[in-house]
């Protein structure tokens, strides 16, 4: 078991294993996006309230999902690179960042579109979830800010891992504090949590779209992480060796 | 304990000695201290400027400005809380010092607070009264900035440990403090609002102490990690 995770942390290890881990995340996770979004577009009945209008969920719960989850996987893997010296973690949540802001800004734009027919606004304050991916957002931007400012790789992987600590204790206090501060404004209750239970109908092309998403997440990290290790490896002999091998790969 | 060893001083004479040495500095170059405070009064200034002299608007928007600009005022300061011991290698010896460095990393936050924080609070009354804070309002508006400096100080020295000897600081550190400064952000100034508009408002003050308990026990330990990652 131990010798499992020793030579996962080793980078050519790692490197040559993603490669074969990647397609494996990469084929569910289209073919169940494929199916979640026929499902969600055409099959899903409307929704009595908000018409067709309540599809574009398929895309925004997966999007915020994924958002909170990258986060956590920057954070943990920066804690776990602070903590035992593992280069690879350090490599993971590098790679995580862009992917995490990426699904973070893709969830705020469908959340946006759809507030649009639902408020009759692009941007609702008294939202707090939309308020708080907004700030999700700029902390991926410092996060990453942080990291380009900072020239020594191992320093820069030290330093923002840190301040990904620090801001993991922040979400979940920017979350409550956002969430009072909307109680004040008597936000809209027209998105309530969860609501009453779901139509099997719409349920389950969603949950296919969220497993979707997070099978290619995880295909999508597989493959930025395989390049960010060849990036730091790049003096090394086993990346010399494989480049100028007849294989190339 | 063998009598020969050199008699070791305890910590708090390490955290005194860091934050007298920084307070002394500062009243030896008092700019540092008012810059930020005419900065603080300046922006309060830009607002019925801009947006005109009705005194319903202002009083409306008064907590917001006051909070906004005391956050700002505070990210200026900022910048030069670990620059000067930096540059001249002193926070160097602040390293290599047998005392615990999260302490003394407190010292220089509580100094940074005791120039920068304190005075903010003690001049907000005068600008709160520009912009026709009722009297019963103004305690509760310093009760909340004293206790949202605090966290803006202790917080901001994380940031300013990271950033330190970064030749892009000052954008960099707004860019990482900003987020993370928003709930306290949050929580002042619509405590303040509520106390001016009869309402509930002692939940804003629980939540604004807790906060700062928790970045006063919290964010020292945070500040030495980044220090000593910063000075590798």
């Amino acid at each position: 078991m131990w010798k499992f995770f020793h030579r996962l942390a080793s980078p050519p290890h790692f490197y040559r294993l993603a490669a074969i881990i990647a397609p494996w995340f990469a084929v569910p996770g289209l073919l169940l996006i494929a199916y979640g979004a026929y499902a969600g577009l055409f099959l899903a009945p409307m929704d009595y309230q908000q018409g067709d209008a309540f599809r574009i969920i398929y895309v925004h719960v997966p999007s915020a999902y994924l958002s909170l989850m990258a986060y956590m996987i920057m954070a943990v893997s920066g804690g776990i690179g602070l903590i035992w010296r593992m280069k690879l973690a350090h490599a993971v949540a590098a790679a995580a960042a862009p992917l995490g802001a990426a699904f973070t800004f893709l969830a705020l734009v469908t959340g946006s579109i759809w507030g649009r027919p639902m408020w009759g606004t692009w941007w609702e304050w008294g939202d707090p979830r939309l308020t708080s991916e907004l700030i999700l957002l700029f902390l991926y931007f410092g996060y990453m800010a942080l990291r380009g400012a900072i020239d020594d790789t191992a320093k820069a992987d030290k330093a923002s891992a840190v301040l990904a600590l620090v801001g993991v204790v922040n979400v979940v206090i920017v979350h409550f504090s956002v969430e009072w501060w909307s109680s004040l404004h008597q936000g809209q209750t027209l998105m309530k949590k969860g609501g009453p239970a779901m139509d099997p109908g719409m349920l389950y092309p969603l949950l296919g779209m969220i497993l979707g998403f997070t099978f290619l997440f995880g295909s999508l990290l597989l493959r930025r992480v395989r390049t960010e290790v060849l990036f730091r490896e790049r003096r090394t002999r086993w990346v010399r060796e494989m480049i100028l091998s007849p294989e190339g790969s | 304990m063998s009598e020969h060893q050199p008699q070791q001083p305890g910590i708090f004479s390490g955290l005194w000695a860091t934050a007298r040495r920084d307070l002394l500095l500062a009243w030896k170059r008092p700019g540092d201290v008012l810059n930020p405070l005419f900065f603080f009064a300046m922006v309060c200034t830009l607002f019925p400027l801009a947006i005109g002299p009705s005194a319903e608007q202002l009083e409306f928007i008064g907590p917001g400005v006051l909070w906004v600009a005391a956050l700002l005022s505070t990210l200026l300061s900022l910048n030069s809380l670990f620059l000067g011991d930096f540059e001249d290698g002193s926070l160097d010896q602040l390293l290599v010092s047998p005392q615990p460095l999260p302490v003394l990393a407190l010292g220089k936050t509580l100094a940074h607070w005791l120039t920068s924080g304190l005075p903010l609070v003690l001049v907000s009354p005068i600008l709160a009264m520009t912009y026709r804070m009722p009297g019963s309002v103004v305690p509760v508006m310093m009760l909340t900035l004293l206790l949202g400096t605090i966290s803006l100080s202790l917080l901001g020295s994380i940031g300013a440990a990271l950033t330190v000897g970064l030749h892009r600081g000052t954008a960099l550190l707004s860019l990482l403090i900003l987020p993370l400064a928003m709930p306290v952000l949050l929580l002042g100034a619509n405590t303040v609002s509520l106390a001016a508009g009869n309402d509930i408002y002692t939940t804003g003050i629980w939540a604004l102490g807790a906060y700062a308990v928790a970045s006063l026990s919290l964010a020292p330990y945070a500040t030495a990690a980044a220090l000593r990652i910063s000075n590798e």
